[in-house]
């Protein structure tokens, strides 16, 4: 059996095809996976070959054989991955003359597309595309799923997850690393090997991209990391060109000699990728076989027991130093985040998100329970749309197992989850999560007999969640422990028990720890004093990852004075770089310079801190409503006519945009004061139209209709028809704003335009984009053609009647 | 003021009007942003093609029906087939700047397109030297999407590059390119060295563009 021999025999693969194909008339550009169907007795001849050459894994000429890649072709998926399958079994009876048990491994690599976000493949609909292949392939006899060259860890993951879910069959995955040792799409070895190794791969490595002398440093980064086997899939060397065509130069006795030491290092699957042979491979297994290598090997034992999340782009390894877990995304007990939720209002979380990263954090808490929203949608829309701001890692916040499960799915990573707790419910449901998903889980103390007031009472509970998630498989490393902040103001020993709780728990357990801090002073007056002490002080405990706000300063005092004192700052870099000019005179905001400048002014130029600082003078003296209509108004209707007329320019305007809306902002706290808050606000949709993944135009529209006080729908990029036509008809939209880049989207634009005309009669469209003009717009029906973003709101103000007043906010 | 700033402001709309300081600004700390941040790829291949005639031509078994691309092509005996990225990552940035700064935003779209011409005439230049030495000539880039080379061909052109695996080269179900600052372009390869190849821009029949730049020169 397969998977009792991983990891305990030196298992070898075949070599590469595609040079073979090539030499038997393959052309360039042609689907190598038809040949299984047209060109048997070549595919047997080969894979025959590679049999006699010593291979015990032989991989299926089903590469690209996808749903995606055979859109255009006349084949049945279904049928040439049997055809591949079985081409491999045939070649078996002739080609293994000793008896050796040997395997049939279905091959597969990437879609060729790129996911969601930054692509227009959805990752459930790559999944579909990956099912449909793995149940095919498990139905024609495979032995093994053999998941490689991949470059992107979401894709992985939907394959991964595809193959686990609907066969039973042991599943590796290999993807291309380049010499820095990072995918295409950046993502570093943690985070690849602690995101697979959480979806319980088989055995995970590297292939393609290098040869062996270039992947050892890649692999012993691997090894340093990997529980489970590591397979090792070369190139013959580095890709050369010869005008244009790749070729490699490493030859079979070269190679062999590389792969012993790519062995002797840790690796116990290997084979070859682009350009080996079965020569390549023969000399490989002889000499392997002759040679101590694999006995000896001595495997690097260095992080296996770390506890690390990641995103698609970086892992955060809990130890090498405090992690600070930024906690604004959270509903509770924030009026704007609570109303942006509501409003599906998703700049603005993302605003939330991207402002804790750049002030030092490493992982973000998202939290969007609300009782009256679908936390489940919500939660996955956000986590998705986060993953295309920030490299963050995410730590999944809900007590909704649904949502729970969504986000987990759908992450790009092993994310943190937050939480599970000692009551066997929680986690009877929670623990099947982390085993499938993988993931770092919070487990707080609790349980159902609640908090225990002293701290062994918690470290009992903290060995009770982490003995129950052995059951499951799941290590202690995947295992954070929350042992609570309690506020002092209601038990006068909390902290004290909370930081003796800290301290037994890593010198009983050795896990990591987790707290949310600023519990502690709840109740009592100026908290940022408590919370920044109490930090400092839970850091001295050994807290692994504090909960915190990284936008407090005092939170941030502690932090890096800590790291500072403790040697986690080397040469204080961090420290001076934040505090280095601290005792110099800062230019405070709104000094000497622009005292005197003018709102309209502000506006005018474009910045932001002196119209803040001109509403709050104005503020003194005037009404909110007679400064919005007295000094914005005329500013921006100014900014807008020097657009028309070509004196001021695309960035000028945005900047201006972007100055006004921080002084309404400043206004809008006073409107609110005042009850004036609820002013009528007209609604407009914009959207990228589907299939369209540009959506700079729109966003450059969006800022200046909000300026002009519209509510604006942003229904993002790549929207349907159907979406644009349900919301128009659901939030009774009277105009909708249409964006397109491309002639081949165009289309989109009109099916869109139709929808609506038949469903939401009376709804204008105005559309906009590189490729129309007002012919083309007259061609697909839409009722008005904004040539640059300010034609956009004159039209809108037409159609809201608005022509004669005067507007903006 | 060097090539890349001066193109990026074209593609900000400024035309020949004189760049405020405050963009110019925002220009250079976006170069500095993705200097660090772009990952510049490019993957190319040489194949052997033929003009049947001045409507079609044909690269390996991929017929392209343009008369705009087999005039540019006329006389040349091969074709230089390429894509190049700069990565998802400059993707990401933008749409960070998008709900952050969208002037910022906008400045990095421009930035980035600038970037991304420069690394392709860069890595042109060393081509031209290269296949100069071996008696070539190279013609203009000439990119599906152009005029009446229809973008349709996007997917074969990709196919034919292995780009998806090679440089993280693909494209969306209606052709655009992701990640989106990406090109794919066709060079022809001839023996003689005919002049007046000015690149690109000059050659669109779209006349009244804003963005033209002989226009923006003559302004």
């Amino acid at each position: 059996m397969l998977r009792e021999r991983l990891g305990k025999d030196l298992l070898f693969f075949d070599g590469g095809t595609g040079t073979l194909l090539q030499e038997r008339g393959l052309k360039a550009g042609e689907l190598p996976e038809t040949w299984s169907v047209t060109h048997r007795e070549d595919m047997v001849d080969i894979h025959r070959q590679y049999y006699e050459a010593g291979s015990d894994i032989v991989l299926s000429n089903s590469f690209g054989a996808n749903a995606l890649k055979l859109k255009h072709t006349s084949y049945e998926l279904p049928e040439l991955i049997k055809a591949a399958i079985e081409n491999v079994k045939e070649a078996r009876k002739t080609g293994v003359c000793d008896g050796r048990e040997t395997y049939v491994g279905l091959d597969i690599g990437p879609t060729g597309k790129l996911l969601k976000p930054m692509g227009d493949l959805g990752f459930e609909e790559a999944y579909e595309v990956f099912r449909e292949v793995v149940a095919a392939g498990e139905r024609a006899g495979a032995d093994l799923i053999h998941i490689e060259t991949m470059s992107d860890t979401y894709e992985v993951k939907a394959a991964v997850l595809a193959a686990k879910e609907n066969t039973g069959l042991p599943v590796f995955a290999t993807l291309i690393f380049d010499e820095r040792g990072k995918l295409l799409t950046g993502a570093d070895v943690p985070a690849v090997v602690a995101m697979l190794e959480g979806l319980r791969v088989d055995a995970l490595g590297i292939n393609c991209g290098m040869g062996p002398q270039q992947m050892l440093p890649v692999l012993e980064e691997v090894l340093s990391y990997a529980s489970v086997p590591v397979i090792v899939k070369p190139n013959a060397g580095l890709p050369k060109q010869r005008d244009g065509e790749v070729y490699y130069d490493v030859e079979p006795e070269e190679f062999a000699e590389c792969m012993e030491e790519i062995v002797r290092k840790g690796a116990a699957l290997i084979g070859g990728c682009c350009g080996t042979t079965p020569n390549h491979i023969r000399a490989m297994t002889k000499r392997l076989k002759e040679s101590n290598a694999f006995r000896m090997q001595k495997k690097p034992h260095r992080f296996q027991e770390r506890t690390i999340v990641s995103s698609y782009g970086t892992s955060v390894i809990f130890g090498d130093f405090p992690v600070i877990i930024g906690e604004r995304i959270n509903p509770t007990g924030k009026k704007y985040l609570k109303q942006a939720l509501k409003a599906h209002d998703l700049d603005y979380i993302l605003r939330e998100g991207i402002v804790q990263q750049d002030q030092g954090a490493h992982i973000l808490d998202v939290n969007v329970g609300l009782p009256d929203i679908d936390e489940t949608q919500m939660m996955g829309e956000v986590v998705a749309e986060l993953q295309s701001v920030t490299s963050l890692p995410l730590q999944i916040d809900t007590v909704d197992e649904r949502a729970m499960e969504s986000a987990m799915r759908i992450y790009n990573g092993k994310p943190m989850v937050n939480s599970v707790n000692g009551k066997q419910e929680s986690m009877d449901s929670v623990f099947p999560l982390i085993k499938k998903y993988g993931g770092v889980v919070v487990g707080l103390t609790l349980d159902e007999e609640g908090i225990p007031s002293d701290a062994e009472g918690r470290v009992r509970i903290a060995g009770k969640i982490i003995e129950e998630a052995k059951k499951y498989g799941i290590a202690k490393k995947d295992i954070v422990i929350d042992v609570l902040a309690m506020t002092v103001s209601s038990d006068a020993a909390g902290a004290k028990t909370t930081l003796e709780a800290l301290r037994l728990v890593r010198e009983t357990y050795g896990v990591c720890t987790v707290l949310g801090v600023s519990n502690i002073s709840f109740g009592l007056p100026y908290r940022p004093a408590i919370n920044g002490h109490f930090y400092t002080m839970a850091l001295q405990a050994g807290l692994g990852a504090g909960i915190i706000n990284p936008l407090s300063e005092d939170m941030m005092k502690s932090y890096h004075s800590y790291c500072a004192l403790m040697g986690y700052d080397e040469n204080f870099e961090t420290y001076i770089r934040r505090y280095g000019n601290q005792s110099a005179q800062k230019p405070a905001v709104g000094s000497a310079e622009d005292v005197g400048m003018s709102l309209k002014a502000a506006i005018e130029k474009g910045l932001k801190e002196e119209a803040r600082h001109a509403v709050h003078i104005l503020l003194v003296e005037r009404e909110p409503l007679a400064i919005i209509h007295e000094e914005m108004i005329p500013a921006l209707d100014a900014v807008g006519k020097g657009f028309e007329k070509g004196t001021v320019f695309l960035p000028q305007l945005l900047m201006s945009a972007d100055a006004a809306k921080t002084a309404f902002e400043t206004l809008k706290e006073k409107l609110e004061q005042c009850g004036l808050a609820d002013t009528k606000k007209e609604k407009i949709i914009l959207a990228t139209v589907q299939g369209d993944i540009h959506d700079i135009g729109k966003n450059i529209v969006k800022v200046l209709l909000e300026n002009y006080s519209f509510i604006v729908i942003d229904l993002g990029k790549d929207v349907s028809p159907e979406t644009i036509v349900e919301t128009a008809i659901a939030e009774d939209v009277r105009l909708v704003g249409l964006s397109a880049l491309m002639t081949t989207t165009v289309a989109g634009m009109k099916e869109t335009i139709q929808l609506l005309r038949k469903s939401k009669p009376g709804c204008k469209v105005m559309v906009g984009g590189a490729v129309l003009n007002q012919e083309y717009a007259d061609l697909i029906g839409a009722d008005f053609y904004g040539k640059d973003a300010m034609q956009s709101v004159y039209y809108a103000q037409r159609v809201f009647g608005r022509d004669n007043e005067e507007t903006a906010q | 003021m060097d090539t890349r700033t001066k193109e990026a402001i074209r593609y900000l709309g400024y035309g020949s009007k004189a760049v405020d300081d405050r963009t110019l600004k925002l220009i250079s700390e976006a170069f500095t942003e993705l200097d660090e941040l772009a990952d510049k790829r490019i993957v190319y291949r040489i194949f052997e093609f033929f003009v049947p005639d001045s409507e079609w031509i044909v690269v390996e078994h991929l017929n392209i029906h343009s008369k705009n691309l087999s005039k540019n092509m006329k006389g040349c005996e091969k074709a230089v087939l390429l894509g190049a990225t700069l990565g998802s990552g400059v993707d990401r940035l933008i749409r960070r700047y998008s709900c952050m700064d969208m002037a910022k935003a906008v400045v990095v779209q421009a930035c980035a397109a600038a970037v991304l011409e420069e690394y392709l005439d860069e890595w042109q230049e060393d081509l031209r030297m290269r296949m100069e030495r071996n008696g070539y000539y190279l013609r203009p880039r000439f990119s599906p999407g152009y005029g009446d080379f229809s973008i349709e061909h996007q997917e074969e052109f990709l196919r034919l590059l292995d780009s998806a695996k090679k440089i993280g080269l693909s494209m969306t179900g209606s052709s655009m390119l992701t990640p989106t600052k990406s090109v794919t372009a066709v060079i022809g390869l001839s023996r003689e060295n005919t002049v007046c190849h000015k690149a690109g821009c000059e050659m669109c029949g779209k006349s009244d563009c804003s963005y033209r730049r002989d226009t923006v020169e003559k302004r």
